[in-house]
């Protein structure tokens, strides 16, 4: 496609980001000058060693892992709207945050109902990521496994929201079944948080998104072609199954990936894409992908942002914060723009 | 002889059109035996649920058929892969375009896409025949706007540009005047004709304009519920294949107005 000169969109969508990024890291219960981050990322000496380990060890982790999770559900979101062709498919139409959701029940919930014989309440850093990798990966397989079995796309949507619905009771019982403190447990990761990844779990996060986000290059085409349909896409030479599984594995290697370090995000995917169609004005997704990636670093960097700031003692749950900064935009945004597109 | 069977490109042999159920197998017809040479105008016409879509469907890949072999310049289409089909034969189809902010250019550059790398780059051949489709659909002041904000005979205009643009040596069309007035009709018939004499490709029909395709249609195809007819225009009035199209009570076909007339009530 013949591509209009957006040079000038990315260049101040990157300074933008870069700016967001050292105030991500700026902003926290300690208040470090910038002079000093500076100097502690650049490998000079520093008076105070506890800044040091702040801002190496929980600030400049917790920034990489929300660009990475918000570029990354972002970008899965856009995907999901292309393949349905539905304004309103986001990363979680799969019912991949509800399958992560289910594996994390079963480890927390579990263990009171089957009478702690899974686990002790102790859990390890990596348990939790694990749970939610192998529940995610377990909805997910039974979606794709439908999905080859249906021939109408639209069916896997409705085959996502259900698997979504079901994991969402078996986890309603569970609770049911639950004492208070492993419910409240359960309820703190539900909320979601960046914060508690160390630097080895980030690199198996950016390693296997790295692996995610390169697989969406080679989907640009059959991505584009989709904005006429099916039918028109494989008249053009489209392999329409294998595109759509391509498609449906980076999603759910993504979103697999992101719920099981950083929890259930809600809404940065589904609202991001959007906020990229509309400042670009575009459907070609090889503007759209990259805008999508950045835009989506960014809102998840300002709303980490806005979570640390109000009490600097501790923070709000990013979760909710994504949901009260974003949805307003997006209504203001649809609001004047009258219209939502694929 | 040789020459003629050079100039197939659009070859049934004993084709069966229909639907594949679980259980039950819904046949819609069957022993349809074409040959379409190069550089026609076919129509193929019959009242609505005859079948003519599922033939068009069924010509063009997006469904399979129930038996019998469809040849594309020589080939048996069953052994081509989608890619090899997408640069024999294109489509334009009745069902809306999704809603996205797509420009026309964008529209008919996708066109290109069988003959395009892998990343989607348009190198200055691809630019040339976009540029060429463009100008033989009349669209050039069209071409930045984008498609959700065009008239029904634009968008149609637009889409031909885009099947062209794939360079195609078929081109097919269900009923592309669907929703449209008597000037667009016209104007997309003529259109079509003008495509065929200038550029020697087949484009093959589906119509409700019985009237403007015995005018303008090389060759004709009427589908009634038990006889099929194929022929020219002329061929078709002489043998009086015209009178199986519809039920007799409402309209009845005049030989020496070649047009339908309805019966006095």
């Amino acid at each position: 496609m013949k591509e209009k000169n957006y040079s000038k969109h990315f260049l101040l969508l990157s300074v933008i980001l870069i700016v967001f990024f050292f105030l991500n890291i700026r902003f926290g219960s300690v208040s470090i000058p910038f002079k000093d981050i500076f100097n502690i990322l650049f490998g000079e000496d520093i008076s105070k060693d506890s800044w040091e380990t702040i801002i190496i060890n929980f600030r400049v982790p917790k920034a990489i892992t929300a660009i990475l999770v918000g570029s990354g559900l972002s970008v899965c979101g856009l995907l999901m709207q292309t393949l349905f062709r539905n304004p309103l498919a986001g990363p979680f139409v799969l019912g991949i945050s509800s399958g992560a959701s289910l594996g994390v029940a079963i480890l927390i919930l579990g263990s009171s109902v089957f009478g702690g014989a899974l686990l002790t309440n102790s859990f390890s850093n990596l348990s939790l990521p694990i749970a939610a990798s192998f529940g995610a990966f377990l909805v997910l397989s039974s979606v794709i496994l439908a999905a080859n079995k249906v021939r109408n796309t639209m069916s896997i949507l409705i085959i996502g929201l259900m698997f979504g619905s079901l994991t969402s009771a078996v986890i309603s019982v569970l609770a049911y079944f639950s004492e208070a403190a492993q419910i409240q447990q359960y309820l703190f990761w539900s909320f979601g948080s960046l914060g508690n990844l160390s630097w080895n779990e980030l690199i198996v996060l950016s390693s296997i998104y790295s692996v995610g986000i390169v697989g969406t290059i080679f989907v640009i085409k059959p991505l584009n072609s989709l904005l006429l349909g099916e039918s028109y896409a494989k008249s053009l030479g489209i392999n329409i199954k294998k595109s759509r599984n391509i498609i449906l594995l980076i999603t759910s290697l993504l979103t697999g990936v992101i719920t099981a370090f950083s929890g259930p995000i809600a809404f940065v995917g589904l609202a991001v894409p959007h906020i990229a169609k509309i400042i670009f004005s575009s459907s070609n997704h090889k503007i759209l992908l990259p805008a999508t990636a950045i835009i989506g670093a960014i809102v998840l960097l300002i709303c980490d942002s806005i979570a640390q700031l109000p009490t600097s003692e501790f923070s709000l749950p990013i979760n909710a914060i994504t949901s009260l900064f974003g949805a307003p935009v997006v209504i203001w945004l649809l609001i004047r723009k009258k219209k939502l597109y694929v | 002889m040789k020459n003629s069977k050079e100039n197939l490109v659009l070859k049934t042999e004993n084709l069966s059109i229909g639907y594949q159920q679980k259980k039950s197998t819904k046949i819609i017809r069957s022993e349809i035996n074409l040959e379409i040479k190069k550089g026609k105008l076919v129509a193929i016409l019959g009242k609505n649920g005859i079948g003519k879509s599922t033939l068009l469907r069924t010509l063009s890949k997006v469904q399979e058929p129930l038996s019998g072999k469809i040849f594309i310049n020589q080939k048996n289409m069953q052994e081509l892969s989608e890619k090899e089909l997408s640069t024999q034969l294109s489509l334009v189809l009745t069902e809306r375009l999704p809603e996205s902010q797509l420009t026309v250019y964008e529209i008919i550059a996708l066109g290109r896409q069988p003959y395009t790398n892998w990343i989607d780059k348009l190198c200055t051949s691809d630019i040339e025949k976009i540029e060429v489709a463009i100008e033989q659909t009349e669209i050039e002041h069209l071409k930045n706007s984008r498609f959700h904000e065009l008239s029904d005979g634009q968008l149609q205009r637009v889409l031909i540009a885009r099947a062209l643009a794939q360079d195609t040596e078929i081109i097919i069309l269900d009923e592309p005047t669907a929703h449209l007035d008597m000037h667009h009709t016209i104007k997309i018939f003529s259109l079509l004709k003008e495509l065929v004499l200038k550029t020697q490709k087949t484009i093959i029909i589906s119509s409700h304009e019985v009237n403007l395709a015995i005018q303008l249609a090389d060759e004709m195809m009427l589908l009634s519920s038990d006889t099929l007819h194929f022929g020219t225009p002329t061929e078709l009035i002489k043998a009086n294949a015209f009178t199986t199209l519809f039920p007799k009570e409402l309209v009845t076909f005049n030989k020496t107005l070649a047009q339908f007339v309805i019966t006095k009530i």
